[in-house]
């Protein structure tokens, strides 16, 4: 039964949510803290890798879609009172509408001339984050009222200023994302996806609208990611435009690529890894923002399938 | 203050913008159009160039100008070596991939900002123009170092074409750009020419940097927004055409500095990316490109 | 409330003499011996201060000189004994000037380094992106940051700014002077972000109160590197105008504008220091602010009325008598600012001696303690000069100073009183729960 490669598999990726819920009970505060917002980070990349690892489509300008979750929870709770459940579900639905958009426009080009539009059109997202500042608050941003920092599911009390609530929310969300992703990479879907990665006019000819795969690939990977910049949102209680910046959608690159893209633990790891390397750097100098550089380059140069692509490619084919 | 007047002062700031910006938007058209790459890191080599000059001009005794002339032969030479070991160490070995190259200039930028972070720190500098007078227009006044700006802009233009249209080094780059394997084919050492090419393009943005440091200020996130606007330009031009570059890099530079009187500066960046998103999807071949086969 | 007062005045009577006996006793122990003085200090583990700073991104000048003033102040107050017997130990994090950072580092000070107190930020952004994870882990927050949003009410009860008066303060002190010496018509020039708009906001209110007017208002990115192309924008008819910017590209934006009026005749010119903070009046190109006059909270270059507890500052923190470096005379100071840092550190060792503070569980009772203060009087530990403190609306209030250039620089002109600043509080922390 174990030796199955599929049930292999399966009982990786739980015993890996198990791990971290394990994980949870010997945590110092700070790490509890810290595994927290890696958690939201690692939704964030794993929806970035379901375009990138799997439909093959590079984006630059991801930190948009995290923008849109993030502000569309934010900004109807700061500006109408709405209660924090409500807000989540609608950031979601937003984020997947916005990316049904901007993926029918954008999946017109291709290469490289993706890779910029995607780049631009999240610059725009930025700026009008900014120049919006009457209701975004711009650069300067918004705290999320008192009453947005609990809340109540069928009786039950979630108090987001503990810690302990916000570590297990955080969990939750991350294990239903990492099976949802799982159950897409293995069914058809997964398989029209690699099948437009690896040759997109052989996928056409064979009869398969390879526009209509993509745009399922954008929409569930930019509803993921909103979803992740809407929990980041709630879970921390600020929102500001930097969350807009192009710095984000360079992490979720730089995440996805370091643990292995086309994997689907892989951009979990690459958080973790980079997420701890930058805390660890900025003990030592201002300039942490070196190794974010560094790293890009070495795993292009050497390790393009990142670490958990390179153990799969090398040991465990089984990884999906 | 009147229309007249305005539109002066708008087109002299607008053509000051467009200086520069055509010089550091040719090199990255220069890359794009022989390598077929994309050079994020384009910035970073302007921003470099500024603070090579700064350092020259600092550590040099005497009139700024001596300081101002030996930077401009410095400091692009510096950041032309840098790009050039850049491209046979790094993008050599990933066979110039596009995607590759961009994740990978990525990186460079930051190792490049961050690098200046610890050696020049995070201070805005100056450096002290060559020259200085001013001038008095009835309704405003104006730097007369801006306009020579204009004006060493212009010769250094005309030095580039002659190089690509007249010399033998631009004969071998134009022959590569056309078919690269027959250049290979006739003996043209590839490798090298990318190299050059790449160099040439970091030291044009370097250029451009230097002429418009004495103006401005020094700083290590400097490079972010001429990459932006260097990038549009190259878009709008049509991806590699030289000539549409120019043009483009006229039209926004001069643009820019009149739309932003009527409209927030903000506001007039988000619709002028935004039309540049929309131009390339589109009209992939730019507004003043012509249709690649 | 009165005998809350009453009781903590008594307090710090009882403590004073006994610091004044303690630090007796260590001053000259240490004249024997430096070493003697860890003893002294007892064994208890040192006080820890958090200090957020913008040692990079575009704070970074501000963030260099607000480092030195805190490692100043935090040497004196070892030298003397430390708080509550216990040395200090500044525990500096760089917040790369980025909210996002900000907030990590407040967790970071809670529950890795587990510090005492934070404390030390300027920019707004930072401050506001901060507060939150400031308020939930209780962390006692002390901001040296000139913005209005603590007295606001947008922040929480763990959030202070007791060293340095807030924009709105300043403007009201200073907007009758300028309506009465320079003109009522008045062109702003700010920063497109939360800081800019503090001054939109309430110089615009504070001037109308005057009977003047603001004929426009030009907003300018904070990273924009060129400048020129805004000016068209001033109306003709201005009388005043009004500048303040912050970010790499001040000087820049002061040098345009002096080539933009040329020698023709021009408004009289009002600007905040932040547009001059850590650069030289003496740059070339700046002949032209010849006359104009600017907003300082703390004057950089000595006065002939200077009083000791200025030169005191001066020495320990190392500036010269034009506000430069004592080390470097190109290295300016951003000297209408640092003083906060000074005064923040004396006021949190106030705070922790009137509730015995001895560690983070009594971190509730710090905040209290600091709420309970009311005034401090101009003394070495308050150079600047004196100020009251508003314990409801966590913000205090002082003197500001209009400087006018003089070859090269700057000359007090006028100088406001505390009472001048003041307005109706429009929140009250107290009803927060801790």
């Amino acid at each position: 039964m174990i030796n199955n490669p599929s049930n292999r598999s399966v009982t990786l990726h739980i015993s890996a949510c198990l791990f971290l819920f394990l994980f949870s009970f010997i945590l110092s505060d700070y790490h509890q803290l810290i595994i927290t917002r890696i958690m939201i980070l690692s939704i964030f990349a794993l929806g970035y890798n379901v375009l990138f690892g799997y439909a093959g489509l590079l984006s630059l300008g991801h930190a948009l879609f995290f923008a849109c979750g993030f502000y569309a929870a934010g900004l109807p709770i700061y500006h109408l009172g709405w209660e924090v459940p409500f807000a989540f579900l609608f950031a979601i639905a937003i984020s997947a509408v916005v990316a049904t958009l901007i993926g029918a426009i954008a999946l017109r080009t291709h290469g490289v001339a993706f890779m910029i539009v995607t780049l631009m059109f999240s610059q725009v997202a930025y700026l009008t984050t900014l120049h919006f500042s009457d209701i975004t608050g711009g650069d300067e941003g918004l705290v999320l009222p008192e009453h947005a920092r609990s809340f109540e599911i069928i009786g039950v009390q979630f108090d987001l200023t503990s810690p302990q609530t916000r570590y297990y929310i955080a969990l939750g969300l991350l294990s239903v994302s990492v099976l949802a992703v799982y159950r897409w990479v293995n069914g058809g879907l997964g398989r029209e996806w690699v099948a437009v990665r690896e040759n997109e006019s052989r996928t056409r000819m064979l009869g398969y609208n390879t526009f209509l795969i993509k745009l399922k690939a954008m929409i569930i990977s930019g509803t993921l990611s909103g979803g992740a910049g809407a929990a980041y949102a709630l879970m921390f209680a600020y929102i500001g435009s930097t969350f807009a910046s192009i710095q984000y959608s360079i992490d979720a690159l730089l995440y996805t690529l370091l643990g292995g893209a086309g994997t689907v633990l892989g951009p979990i790891l690459g958080s973790f890894i980079m997420f701890y390397l930058i805390d660890f750097f900025s003990e030592y100098t201002t300039a942490y923002l070196l190794a974010t550089g560094v790293i890009l380059i070495l795993l292009m140069l050497f390790f393009p399938l990142g670490v958990l692509g390179t153990l799969k490619k090398k040991w465990f084919h089984w990884i999906p | 203050m009147d229309l007249g007047p305005f539109l002066l002062l708008a087109s002299l700031e607008g053509l000051v913008q467009a200086a520069v910006l055509s010089l550091s938007a040719l090199g990255l058209c220069l890359v794009f159009g022989v390598l077929r790459v994309v050079n994020v890191a384009h910035g970073e080599f302007y921003m470099l160039g500024a603070v090579i000059a700064w350092l020259v001009s600092n550590t040099l005794i005497g009139h700024p100008l001596s300081g101002f002339l030996l930077a401009l032969l410095v400091a692009p030479l510096f950041v032309g070596v840098i790009a050039f070991l850049t491209d046979r160490m790094i993008l050599h070995k990933i066979n110039h991939s596009p995607e590759a190259t961009i994740v990978v200039t990525i990186g460079m930028l930051y190792v490049i900002q961050q690098s200046v972070l610890i050696g020049f720190g995070p201070d805005a500098r100056t450096i002290e123009p060559p020259f200085y007078f001013h001038i008095n227009f009835p309704w405003f006044g104006y730097s007369g170092y801006k306009l020579s700006v204009i004006l060493m802009a212009a010769v250094l233009l005309l030095m580039v074409w002659y190089v690509i249209s007249r010399t033998r080094l631009g004969l071998v780059m134009r022959a590569t750009q056309l078919d690269r394997e027959m250049a290979q084919v006739l003996g043209i050492p590839v490798g090298w020419v990318f190299g050059l090419v790449f160099a040439s393009g970091a030291m044009l943005a370097a250029l451009g940097s230097i002429l418009i440091a004495p103006i401005r200020q020094v700083h290590y996130l400097m490079g972010l927004d001429p990459l932006l606007m260097s990038f549009i330009v190259v878009i709008i031009g049509g991806l590699g055409s030289i000539r549409g570059a120019l043009m483009a890099a006229l039209l926004i530079g001069m643009s820019d500095g009149i739309i932003s009187m009527f409209f927030s500066p903000t506001l007039a960046k988000m619709f002028s990316t935004l039309l540049v998103a929309l131009v390339l999807i589109f009209k992939p071949e730019g507004l003043f490109g012509q249709r690649q086969s | 409330m009165s005998d809350i007062i009453d009781k903590n005045i008594d307090q710090k009577k009882r403590k004073s003499l006994k610091e004044l006996a303690g630090a007796t006793g260590i001053a000259m122990a240490a004249q024997f011996n430096p070493a003697l003085v860890g003893h002294v200090f007892g064994s208890d583990r040192p006080i820890k201060v958090g200090m957020q700073l913008h040692r990079t991104g575009i704070g970074a000048s501000y963030g260099r000189w607000y480092e030195r003033t805190a490692a100043a102040t935090v040497n004196l107050i070892n030298q003397e004994g430390g708080i509550n017997g216990r040395p200090v130990e500044l525990i500096v994090e760089d917040d790369g000037t980025d909210p996002k950072r900000g907030a990590e580092v407040i967790e970071k000070f809670a529950t890795q380094h587990k510090t005492d107190v934070a404390y030390g930020t300027l920019f707004s952004h930072v401050v506001i992106g901060s507060s939150p994870r400031a308020g939930e882990l209780k962390l006692p927050y002390y901001v040296v940051s000139e913005g209005y949003h603590v007295a606001s009410g947008a922040l929480n009860r763990y959030v202070f700014q007791p060293g340095i008066t807030d924009v709105r303060s300043q403007m009201i002190s200073m907007a009758p002077w300028i309506a009465e010496n320079l003109g009522k018509k008045v062109t702003m020039i700010f920063p497109d972000y939360a800081f800019g708009y503090d001054h939109r906001d309430y110089f615009s209110l504070a001037i109308a109160e005057q009977g003047g007017e603001v004929l426009e208002m030009i907003p300018i990115p904070p990273t924009e590197s060129s400048f020129t192309r805004y000016f068209p924008k001033i109306p003709r008819e201005t009388e005043v105008l009004y500048h303040v910017l912050v970010g790499p590209g001040v000087l820049t934006f002061v040098k345009e504008l002096g080539q933009f009026f040329g020698t023709r005749e021009r408004p009289r010119i009002f600007g905040y220091i932040d547009s001059l903070e850590a650069v030289d009046f003496a740059t070339p190109q700046l002949e032209f602010l010849q006359g104009t006059h600017f907003w300082e909270a703390f004057p950089r270059y000595v006065q002939p009325n200077q009083t000791q507890h200025d030169q005191y500052f001066r020495g320990q923190v190392g500036v010269d008598q034009n506000g430069a470096s004592v080390n470097d005379p190109r290295d300016i100071s951003t000297y209408s600012h640092m003083f906060g840092c000074w005064e923040t550190l004396f006021i949190i060792k106030e705070a922790m001696e009137i509730c015995g503070y001895s560690g983070p569980e009594n971190r509730s009772d710090l905040v209290e303690a600091t709420e309970s203060l009311t005034e401090f009087p101009e003394s070495r530990n308050h150079p600047q000069g004196s100020k009251i403190f508003n314990g409801k609306i966590h913000q205090c209030f002082g003197i500001q100073h209009i400087s006018r250039v003089e070859d090269s620089r700057l000359n007090v002109v006028h100088t406001t009183s505390i009472e001048d600043g003041l307005y109706e509080p429009e929140t009250d922390y107290l009803q927060m729960s801790l």
